[in-house]
C-alpha cells in the first residue's frame, strides 16, 4: 500500500494525540500529566490544520495552550498531591469507570457513522478558497449570532462569580494610593527649618 | 526525488535563510547592547576582543559552548533539558509568518497575526517547566512571577493587535503591511498612537526585558527562572530573549511603521531617487529603531516593584485598549476615518 506524505504527517500526528492521551492518565506525576494534555492539545492542532481550519487550529493552541493550561499548569504545581492516597480506590470505581468507558465508545462509534462526518464531506467544504477567518465570522455573527451571544454572557456570568466567590470584601489593610502619591507637593512633604545658630551653640557648650 | 521530499529540502533551507541571519543578528545585538549602554553609562563596553570589540560575541558564544551542562540534583531530568528547547522553539517558529519584503515571507497564512500571538503565548512554558523543573525556590519564584506577567500583558498586546486588524481588515501581515501604503502618513502609528505604545512595552513585559525583568531580579531571586541552568542551557535562554526582542521590534514595525514600506513614498522626487533601496532595509532600519528604544529603556528606568508591574497591565493598558478599540469602531463606522 502506497502512503502519501499527507497520511504519514496525519498518522504521526494521530498516535501522538493517542499517546500522549494515555500517558495523560498513567503517568505519575501530575505536573507531568498536565504537559501531556498540552501536547494533546498541540496534536489536535495539528490534526486540524491538516483539515484546513487554519484559524480553529491556531485558536486551539492560542486560548488552551496559551492561556487556560498555563493558569492549569500554575495551580497543579501548587498542590501538593498524595499520590498513593489517590490511587487506593482504583479497584472500587473500575467497574464503573469501564461501564461509562464502553457506552462513551458506543456512543462516539455511532456517532462518527453520521454523513457530516464522512472523509468526502470534510474534503468537499475545503474546495472554496474564502478566507477560513472570514468564512467562520461570518457563520458566528449571522446563522449562530444567538447561540454565540448565549455563550459568551454565560462566560461573563461565570467570571463575576468566581470573581465575586473570591472577593472577601475591603480589609483594612495598608495599601499604596497611587494617585494620591502622584499628587503630593513639594508644601507637603519639605520643612524648611531655620535654625537659630546662636542657639545651637550654646546647646553644644551644655 | 519525490515531490514532497523537495518540498521539504526548499523549506528547510528557507527556513535556513532566515534563521542563520537572525542568529548572527542575536549575537550582535547583545554586542550592540553592551556597547549603547556602555555609552549611556560613560563606559565603553566591550573593547578586547577583536577590532573595537567586534569579536566578543563570538567568544562569548565560545566560551557558553564549552561549559560544563550541569544537571542540578533532584531536577526532573527530561524537564530539565526540555525547557530552554520549549523556549526557544516558538520564539524561532514566529518568523515563519513574518514578510521580509513584498511576497519575501515563508508561510503566506491568513491567520498570521494570531499565529504570532499563539507562538508568542507558549514561550512562557519554557519558563515555567524549567522553573520547576530545576526543584529550586528561586526557580520557582521566577517561573510563577514570569507566568503571571506573560498573561496579564498578553491581554493588553492581543487588545492592541485587535485594533491593527481593525484598520487592516486582515490578519495576514503582508496585507496588513500593504494597507499602510500610500505616504508615511498612512502608517498606522497615527490612529493607532496609544495602542503603539502599549503593544511595545507589553514587547517590554512579554520578553521579561528590564525594567519588567522581575523573572529574573538578581537583587532578589538570584537570576530567577534560569538560576540552575549553565552552559548551552542559559546560551538558549540568552539568545530566545534576544531573538523575541528583535521579533518585537521587527512586529512593531510590520504593524505601526509600514513594515517594508520606503519612508519617501508619496512623495515626488526621493521616491523615485530612492526606488533602488530593497523594502528588507527599510523593516530593518525600523525594526533597529524599535530595538535602539529597547536598549535606551533599559539603561533608563529602574526596575519595577511586582504589585505596579500588574497594575500597569491591568488597571492601566487593558481599559485603555478596550476604550479605543471603541472609539475605532465609531471612527470606522460612521466613515470619520480618514485613513482608508
Amino acid at each position: 500500500m502506497e502512503i502519501t506524505f499527507q497520511q504519514l504527517i496525519f498518522y504521526g500526528f494521530a498516535m501522538l494525540l493517542l499517546s500522549s492521551a494515555l500517558m495523560v492518565i498513567l503517568v505519575k506525576n501530575s505536573v507531568k500529566a498536565v504537559l501531556f494534555l498540552i501536547l494533546c492539545f498541540v496534536a489536535t492542532s495539528g490534526l486540524w490544520l491538516m483539515l484546513q481550519a487554519e484559524f480553529l487550529a491556531i485558536a486551539l493552541v492560542l486560548v488552551y495552550v496559551g492561556a487556560v493550561m498555563v493558569l492549569f499548569l500554575f495551580v497543579v504545581m501548587m498542590l501538593d498531591i498524595n499520590f498513593s492516597a489517590a490511587r487506593s480506590g482504583f479497584t472500587r470505581v473500575l467497574p464503573l469507570a469501564l461501564v461509562v468507558a464502553v457506552g462513551f465508545v458506543i456512543i462516539l462509534s455511532q456517532i462518527s457513522q453520521h454523513p457530516s462526518f464522512a472523509l468526502e464531506a470534510a474534503a468537499a467544504s475545503e474546495s472554496e478558497s474564502v478566507s477560513n477567518v472570514r468564512q467562520l465570522g461570518r457563520l458566528l455573527y449571522t446563522d449562530y449570532f444567538y447561540p454565540f451571544e448565549i455563550a459568551a454572557v454565560i462566560l461573563l456570568v461565570a467570571m463575576v462569580a468566581a470573581i465575586s466567590l473570591t472577593f472577601r470584601g475591603k480589609r483594612n489593610r495598608k495599601s499604596q494610593n497611587i494617585d494620591k502619591q502622584v499628587r503630593v507637593t513639594k508644601s507637603e512633604r519639605l520643612k524648611i527649618i531655620k535654625i537659630d545658630k546662636s542657639k545651637s551653640q550654646q546647646v553644644e557648650e551644655s | 526525488m519525490p515531490e514532497w521530499l523537495s518540498n521539504v529540502l526548499w523549506i528547510a533551507l528557507k527556513i535556513g535563510f532566515i534563521l542563520l541571519p537572525l542568529i548572527l543578528a542575536v549575537a550582535y545585538t547583545t554586542y550592540a547592547e553592551r556597547k549603547i549602554i556602555g555609552y549611556m553609562q560613560l563606559r565603553v563596553g566591550p573593547n578586547r576582543v577583536g577590532p573595537k570589540g567586534w569579536l566578543q560575541p563570538i567568544a562569548d558564544v565560545i566560551k557558553l559552548m564549552m561549559k560544563e551542562i550541569v544537571l542540578p540534583r533532584g531536577a526532573s531530568k527530561t524537564l530539565f533539558i526540555l525547557g530552554p528547547i520549549l523556549f526557544m522553539g516558538p520564539s524561532f517558529a514566529a518568523w515563519a509568518v513574518i514578510p521580509f519584503d513584498a511576497g519575501l515571507v515563508l508561510a503566506d497564512i491568513n491567520a498570521g497575526l494570531i499565529f504570532l500571538l499563539a507562538m508568542t503565548s507558549i514561550g512562557v512554558y519554557g519558563i515555567i517547566i524549567a522553573g520547576w523543573a530545576s526543584n529550586s525556590k528561586y526557580a520557582f519564584l521566577g517561573a510563577m512571577r514570569s507566568a503571571s506577567q506573560v498573561i496579564s500583558y498578553e491581554i493588553a498586546m492581543g487588545f492592541a493587535l485587535v485594533g491593527v486588524l481593525m484598520c487592516a481588515n486582515s490578519m495576514n501581515l503582508g496585507d496588513i503591511v500593504l494597507k499602510q501604503s500610500g505616504s508615511m502618513l498612512s502608517w498606522f502609528f497615527i490612529p493607532l498612537f496609544p495602542l503603539l505604545v502599549i503593544f511595545w512595552i507589553s514587547g517590554v513585559a512579554e520578553t521579561n526585558r528590564a525594567p519588567f525583568d522581575l523573572p529574573e531580579g538578581e537583587s532578589e531571586i538570584v537570576a530567577g527562572f534560569h538560576v540552575e541552568y549553565a552552559g548551552m542551557g542559559f546560551a538558549l535562554f540568552f539568545l530566545a530573549e534576544y531573538a523575541n526582542m528583535i521579533l518585537i521590534s521587527v512586529l512593531t514595525a510590520l504593524m505601526f511603521l509600514g513594515g517594508w514600506l520606503s519612508p519617501f513614498q508619496g512623495i515626488p522626487y526621493l521616491e523615485a531617487g530612492t526606488q533602488w533601496i530593497p523594502g528588507t532595509f527599510w523593516l530593518l532600519l525600523k525594526a533597529s529603531l524599535s530595538l535602539f528604544g529597547l536598549l535606551w529603556l533599559r539603561a533608563t528606568f529602574p526596575r519595577f516593584r511586582y504589585d505596579q508591574i500588574m497594575r500597569l497591565g491591568w488597571k492601566v493598558f487593558i481599559p485603555v485598549t478596550i476604550v479605543w478599540i471603541v472609539l475605532l469602531t465609531f471612527w470606522i463606522k460612521l466613515q470619520w476615518w480618514p485613513f482608508n
